[in-house]
């Protein structure tokens, strides 16, 4: 009988091609053929289920199809996958739909910039949220927009902040339960960061929460005198969320001026910090300061991974969250509790932490005038670029930088919208810049494997139930790894520089990885059959 | 003495012979100055000399630069640095860059530099020194070592001079000496052309080129700091010296 419901429901059903409910995202874990949320689930372990590709026959992997995009930027997007299309952005605030079937466009929204966009490092973007029949889409000129799934055509746009003041978005927004989350770019552009909530439908702001609080509110007090105005604390990596606890996490980024700290005395609190919200009201249940008082300009905003395990005997809910400052750290996700901090990546700046998983600090490395020496550089030990974690096998997996600078300390002046840091750069050229991936044991960060490729890598991870791990490369590889040993199985060269994290998707009976490499979006597959040619 | 009323008058003529080539700043301001001048010593001074004599980088004491034509071409080059040099892009804010770019033009007032030596001389010098078996001049000579058409613009005197008696200690940014063990274990070395994460392409000394995928390899050895050319210091006498390094300044290649 339910059967039969279910397929007279299907014949009346009308022919739909993007109904993302929340509940689908809620569930993602049941469709892997799909890719609904920017980390696939909100757990973000960017972790797949999808085992055709696997260590057996990887080696055999090609390209199925390529899109190219106009745009020289970076090529940043992470893409989404649902009932047969791919939705992307492309630099420096477009979206576009694919069809799966062939990768040609089905619409573009092309959207006409003001001039005297400032953004620290390219203007580029992440990708796009989707909920119900809407694509979500921010912009670096800090506008949030909605656009109908079916055609691309706008259905609302807000301005989320002013971007003539340095405020921009590079974030792919995080579609909830009736809102949409988004966060801010600007933090070398004396911005007071914020996380903000959208009604899909209407894009009436539902909150904000300031990542440096205000006067009389607290945390105010670690800001001395008015810096707290111009104190940063961006939010421009999309976070991880808790459907069970009901909490949304996310990371904050530099406090401003970068590398001057004597203008901004105090911890600079929610810098450099992991935070937990109610996501209904966008209160603060708890916060997890990695780095008080920030002068290396080393932003927290990686990816929160959250994962459940037995730690120490005890079950507990983590979540893990591999830093740019070069320490990887497990905190208990229900209250903020440090558990564990491991250095995974060359650095300097620190001497360890304490028991709270407070940095001590090398002063050797604070900025001045004769340029103090630096590791990691302020591109970090990671960035933006997603980690990936296995559940197959117990390892997190990070791609890692190991370069350093020397900083000279120099004077911040604010103006709206032109840069504010406190020092200047110059690269080591004595030494090749390292870049590796690298597996930790998730609960302890201790050193699984490892490969050494050539240049600081920009490109995220993905791992699969195949026993792989996707990774790219600045010099244009992209490649798939025994997840459990590091073994190389399968790479291509592709010409471009990764900057984009890898996902999958099924596409008639096929598994697809699909990963950007310079201005191509590279789609993947086994070969199909003759039959099927 | 003589050095204060030159630098006194040295403005008005910086602002004759730098207006023909990068146009003069005419709100340049001691407070600009100062600041360009903090910057360049900690950002530019390593290579082109704390005041712009040149060494690893390029001289820009002189009236006119080579490559920054105009005040927009020096800035885009402050700022990005010049691709396939060893010049770098820089990480600086548009006022830092403005204030780079001024004391810089200010750096043309400098007296150019007394060199002994007879070029002369030197050019024999660096015949019969068989220096073109590595070296290119004029497309002509061998590819291992860089090229010389305009080392005299790029190189002061004084690092050239370092650069024949202490080789390794003047190796090129980017110049890179490689040694591998190849899986039917044949010893390569030479100087790196390309690499990824799985291949490596590099020059062995004859010039030939070699292609492997790192996992061909036995070992792969990064020789940093090494050069290929041996010290000229037990070979040449310090005149002789004196005349290779006038000759190699002369070298300043097509404007």
């Amino acid at each position: 009988m339910k059967m039969l419901i279910l397929v007279f429901l299907l014949a009346i059903a009308p022919p739909v091609t993007a109904q993302v409910p929340y509940e689908r995202i809620l569930d993602a874990a049941s469709e892997p053929g799909s890719w609904l949320t920017y980390s696939g689930s909100y757990g973000a372990q960017r972790y797949s289920t999808l085992d055709q590709i696997n260590r057996d026959n990887v080696d055999q992997l090609q390209v199925a199809w390529i899109y190219q995009t106009r745009s020289t930027q970076k090529f940043e997007v992470s893409p989404l996958v649902a009932d047969g299309v791919m939705y992307i952005t492309e630099p420096p605030s477009d979206a576009t739909a694919l069809d799966l079937r062939t990768g040609r466009p089905l619409w573009s929204y092309r959207r006409s910039l003001p001039q005297g966009i400032v953004t620290c490092c390219g203007q580029v973007n992440r990708g796009v949220a989707l909920l119900d029949d809407g694509v979500f889409l921010g912009t670096v000129d800090a506008h949030l927009v909605a656009l109908d799934a079916k055609t691309g055509r706008v259905r609302w746009d807000v301005e989320v902040a002013d971007h003539t003041a340095g405020y921009a978005i590079t974030v792919a927004p995080l579609a909830l339960d009736d809102k949409i989350i988004v966060g801010i770019a600007g933090g070398e552009y004396g911005i007071r960061g914020f996380l903000d909530a959208y009604d899909p439908v209407t894009g009436e702001r539902l909150w904000r929460f300031w990542t440096v609080p205000g006067p009389g509110e607290p945390g105010n007090e670690t800001w001395s005198g008015d810096s707290w105005e111009r104190g940063g604390a961006p939010t421009w990596v999309t976070g991880a969320y808790d459907p069970e606890l009901d909490l949304l996490y996310w990371g904050t980024g530099n406090p401003g001026p970068d590398f001057i700290g004597d203008v901004r005395e105090g911890d600079n609190l929610y810098s450099e910090s992991l935070i937990a919200l109610d996501p209904d009201t966008g209160e603060l249940q708890w916060y997890f300061q990695f780095l008080p008082h920030d002068i290396h300009d080393y932003d927290s905003t990686q990816v929160p991974v959250l994962l459940d395990a037995t730690f120490e005997g005890v079950p507990r809910k983590l979540v893990v969250f591999p830093n740019r400052n070069g320490f990887y750290y497990v905190l208990d996700r229900v209250t903020g509790e440090f558990l564990v901090g491991k250095q995974f990546a060359r650095q300097n700046w620190a001497f360890g932490l304490d028991d709270n998983g407070r940095p001590i600090e090398n002063p050797e490395t604070i900025p001045d005038r004769d340029g103090a020496v630096v590791y990691p550089d302020d591109d970090g030990a990671a960035n933006w670029y997603s980690p990936t974690f296995s559940p197959q096998t117990g390892l997190i997996y990070q791609n890692v930088r190991e370069t350093g600078a020397t900083y000279f300390l120099a004077d911040a002046t604010y103006e709206p919208g032109r840069i504010y840091m406190g020092a200047s750069r110059r690269a080591v050229t004595d030494e090749d810049p390292r870049g590796f991936l690298r597996a930790l044991d998730a609960l302890t960060g201790d050193l699984a494997w490892e490969i050494e490729v050539r240049s600081p890598p920009w490109s995220g991870l993905m791992a699969t139930a195949g026993g792989l791990v996707f990774s790219g490369t600045t010099e244009g590889d992209v490649f798939a790894a025994d997840a459990r040993t590091g073994e190389v199985l399968w790479r291509f060269q592709t010409g471009g520089a990764v900057y984009a994290n890898p996902i999958t998707y099924m596409s008639e009976g096929r598994q697809f990885i699909a990963l950007a490499a310079g201005s191509g979006l590279f789609n993947f597959a086994l070969p199909t059959s003759p039959a099927r040619r | 003495m003589l050095l204060v009323v030159m630098r006194r008058l040295l403005p008005l003529v910086c602002c004759l012979a730098v207006a023909l080539a990068v146009g003069c700043a005419e709100s340049e301001t001691a407070e600009e100055l100062a600041q360009g001048r903090l910057l360049f010593e900690s950002q530019c001074g390593s290579c082109h000399g704390p005041t712009g004599g040149g060494g690893r980088g390029a001289v820009l004491a002189q009236p006119q630069l080579r490559r920054a034509t105009d005040d927009q071409a020096l800035e885009n080059i402050i700022r990005r640095g010049i691709a396939g040099t060893e010049m770098p892009g820089s990480f600086l804010t548009p006022i830092q860059v403005s204030s780079i770019a001024t004391y810089v033009k200010t750096l043309g007032r400098v007296e150019p530099e007394e060199i002994p030596g007879d070029a002369g001389r030197g050019a024999q010098m660096y015949a019969s020194l068989d220096c073109q078996s590595c070296h290119s001049l004029g497309g002509q000579g061998g590819i291992i070592g860089p090229e010389l058409d305009d080392i005299g613009a790029r190189r002061n005197a004084a690092h050239l001079r370092q650069a024949l008696l202490e080789p390794d200690a003047f190796v090129p940014t980017g110049f890179l000496l490689l040694r591998v063990v190849t899986g039917d274990l044949r010893v390569l070395d030479g100087v790196r052309v390309n690499e990824d994460a799985f291949s490596v392409q590099f020059r062995d000394l004859s010039g030939n080129l070699h292609s492997f995928w790192k996992d061909e390899l036995e070992t792969l050895d990064k020789l940093w700091q090494r050069s290929p050319m041996a010290s000229y210091e037990e070979r040449l006498s310090p005149a002789q010296t004196d005349d290779l390094v006038a000759y190699l300044v002369s070298l300043k290649g097509s404007p």
